[in-house]
């Protein structure tokens, strides 16, 4: 049958093998992709399955984002109600209990950008030193880390809060973004990114021309290692936006929330004695929280997919 | 030029101690950093957890210490290991369901022969950006029966399902949750390996004229095997794991779900209720030793039958 791969004819241009340093992986196929093999109704019905399955809960959560709390209990779930009431949910999620959403939002954001940039930036010095330099002690380092990666993060949450409640640290951001700013998986990708694109002869050119070795990082590798990165940053980011239990364990004060916190807090009051139910709020909040993501998911495809792909050559 | 000698005089010395260099303290100039933080957030906590199971607080006596009494308490231990018990029933049924369907979407992406491929990649991924939070209140509302949609299947069609947040469906009702939010991410790592699998292999199968499935079997699935070991690898972390899931749903099914429910909601229990601190890290190194030999395992086996 005809596999994607059918370039029998054109034994010439772009060669099959994997591209050797810039780890781009549309390239190889491009040519294939002239002949595709023919399309499955059967297979995309199928996979639509798959499709609805993830999509469903999504669809559910922006339908009954539009409702009242009354609309929630009285409309079928996949169809709006009575009243259109996102903009009022909206409004409320941000200005309910004196705008402590906003605060959790901004908290988040602090989170994210000193937690996830910092991981980031600490994966990429790290994953560049291992690939591109020999140094004393560089197998432990790396035997330490891979190691690291199987130990549950959990297993470590209890010491690690009663180690910073110790230190005082417990019950500010610092409890949060310690722990975030190390990323195994993050240096392991960047370690196989800069491998496979920063040619080592180029680095040398670069010294040769008396470059210092920071000099060179800045103005050689980094734009080099750029979709690797974003690729990191994005990673970090989801793992630091929808961190639960560290800062579960982590805080006491409602005022260092961040935004999922702040919703499973919202969504407990209900079942507490006295408690107000504002199930739309939690609703639309959490429409609110995953659209950043999701939006820069969509917006930096191009870039996390082909860091992805490098990261499985090495594999 | 007259000048040909000295740049070729500069080169030949560059060269050695350009060498020397890189063999030097440079790279932990850059690798430093991370080490450093690393120390501070792993391997203290990991050695300071070490330190406390090892000793107990008295009511007379204080903190003494009792040797491994902890480890033997703990191997001894029902609830922790009901704990064990459910997290590995729950990766006996739920990571083969959701690798399967991550690897038999991502050998459909691949093939090719999908309309809007796209449009199916970067949709099946977007759970992964969803916080646990969230996809658990979500789907905690959708199982509800009173704005639920199990709840609109019941009025609309006059049946009355069993309740999904009841105690004999609700591991069923997690792994759902749980699969929901990974089977895309697990796609995306088997997707992006088998692009990389070079185009001489696909051409070397057709001139021996072997089948899609052919392909697939001697092909494909070798060549993804790293992949699919690493996805299992961490989905068996995960599991081993749980916690947000069950914690979030707690509320909402309080007689389904217990406090040590898990073995990580046992040892956060004991020590955020229980104030049991030593005996907390005990039951976490415990349950870390056992993950990492699992995996491990996991890892001997997959490689070895790759070789």
């Amino acid at each position: 049958m005809s596999s994607p791969a059918t370039t029998a004819s054109k034994p010439t241009p772009a060669p099959p093998g994997p591209p050797g340093h810039a780890p781009r992986l549309r390239t190889p196929r491009k040519a294939a992709d002239r002949r595709r093999p023919r399309r499955s109704v059967l297979l995309t019905g199928l996979t639509g399955l798959v499709l609805v399955y993830t999509l469903v809960p999504l669809i559910w959560l922006v339908i009954s984002s539009t409702k009242t709390q009354e609309g929630l209990a009285d409309s079928p779930g996949l169809w709006f109600g009575d009243h259109f009431a996102l903009w009022d949910n909206i409004r409320e999620t941000f200005t309910y209990n004196d705008g402590v959403f906003v605060r959790w939002l901004l908290n988040t954001l602090l989170y994210v950008v000193l937690g996830a940039g910092g991981a980031t930036f600490l994966a990429v010095l790290g994953g560049y030193a291992l690939a591109k330099f020999t140094f004393p002690g560089k197998r432990a380092v790396f035997a330490v880390v891979i190691g690291a990666v199987a130990v549950p993060t959990t297993a470590l949450a209890v010491p690690t809060f009663l180690m910073f409640s110790k230190m005082g640290l417990t019950n500010t951001p610092w409890a949060v973004i310690l722990p975030s700013l190390i990323s195994p998986f993050g240096l392991y990708l960047m370690w196989v990114f800069a491998t496979e694109a920063i040619p080592t002869e180029l680095l040398e050119a670069a010294r040769i021309d008396g470059a210092g070795e920071l000099r060179t990082f800045f103005r050689v590798s980094l734009p080099l290692l750029a979709p690797g990165i974003v690729t990191v940053l994005l990673f970090t980011m989801v793992a630091t936006w929808n961190n639960y239990f560290l800062p579960l364990i982590m805080l006491k004060d409602p005022d260092w929330y961040p935004l999922t916190l702040g919703l499973n807090s919202w969504n407990a009051q209900a079942q507490t004695a006295g408690g107000e139910a504002v199930f739309n709020l939690v609703i639309t909040g959490s429409l609110i929280t995953i659209l950043p993501l999701i939006a820069a998911f969509l917006l930096l495809q191009k870039y996390w997919q082909s860091g992805l792909a490098a990261g499985s050559v090495k594999e | 030029m007259t000048t040909l000698q000295p740049p070729a005089a500069v080169d030949r010395t560059a060269r050695p101690s350009l060498k020397r260099d890189r063999r030097s303290w440079t790279g932990w100039g850059f690798v430093g950093p991370f080490v450093a933080v690393f120390a501070l957030v792993f391997l203290a906590p990991i050695g300071y957890s070490i330190y406390l199971s090892l000793f107990r607080d008295r009511l007379i006596g204080g903190n003494t210490f009792v040797g491994l009494d902890n480890y033997q308490q703990a191997l001894q231990d029902d609830q922790f290991w009901a704990g064990v018990t459910r997290v590995g029933l729950f990766l006996l049924v739920q990571v083969p369901i959701m690798l399967g369907i991550a690897l038999l979407v991502a050998l459909a992406l691949d093939s090719g022969r999908l309309y809007g491929k796209n449009f199916f990649r970067i949709s099946i991924f977007l759970p992964y950006a969803v916080p646990a939070v969230v996809a658990t209140l979500m789907w905690a509302f959708m199982y509800g029966t009173r704005f639920g949609l199990v709840g609109d299947i019941n009025d609309a069609f006059g049946v009355s399902l069993p309740d999904p947040l009841s105690p004999d469906l609700i591991l069923a009702s997690i792994g759902n949750i749980v699969t929901w939010e990974f089977v895309g991410y697990n796609m995306l790592i088997f997707y992006s390996a088998l692009r990389v699998i070079p185009h001489s292999l696909y051409e070397a199968a057709e001139i021996d004229g072997a089948g899609q499935l052919r392909v697939i079997t001697a092909i494909k699935l070798p060549a993804i095997r790293g992949a699919l070991v690493i996805a299992t690898i961490f989905s068996i972390i995960g599991s081993f794991q749980l916690f947000n899931e069950p914690s979030i749903l707690k509320p909402l099914a309080p007689n389904a779900v217990t406090t040590d429910y898990t073995p990580n909601y046992y040892t956060y229990t004991l020590s955020f209720n229980g104030q049991q601190h030593n005996y907390s890290a005990t039951v976490a190194i415990v349950m870390g030793l056992i993950t990492m030999v699992i995996a491990y395992v996991v890892q001997l086996r997959g490689m070895r039958k790759g070789a």
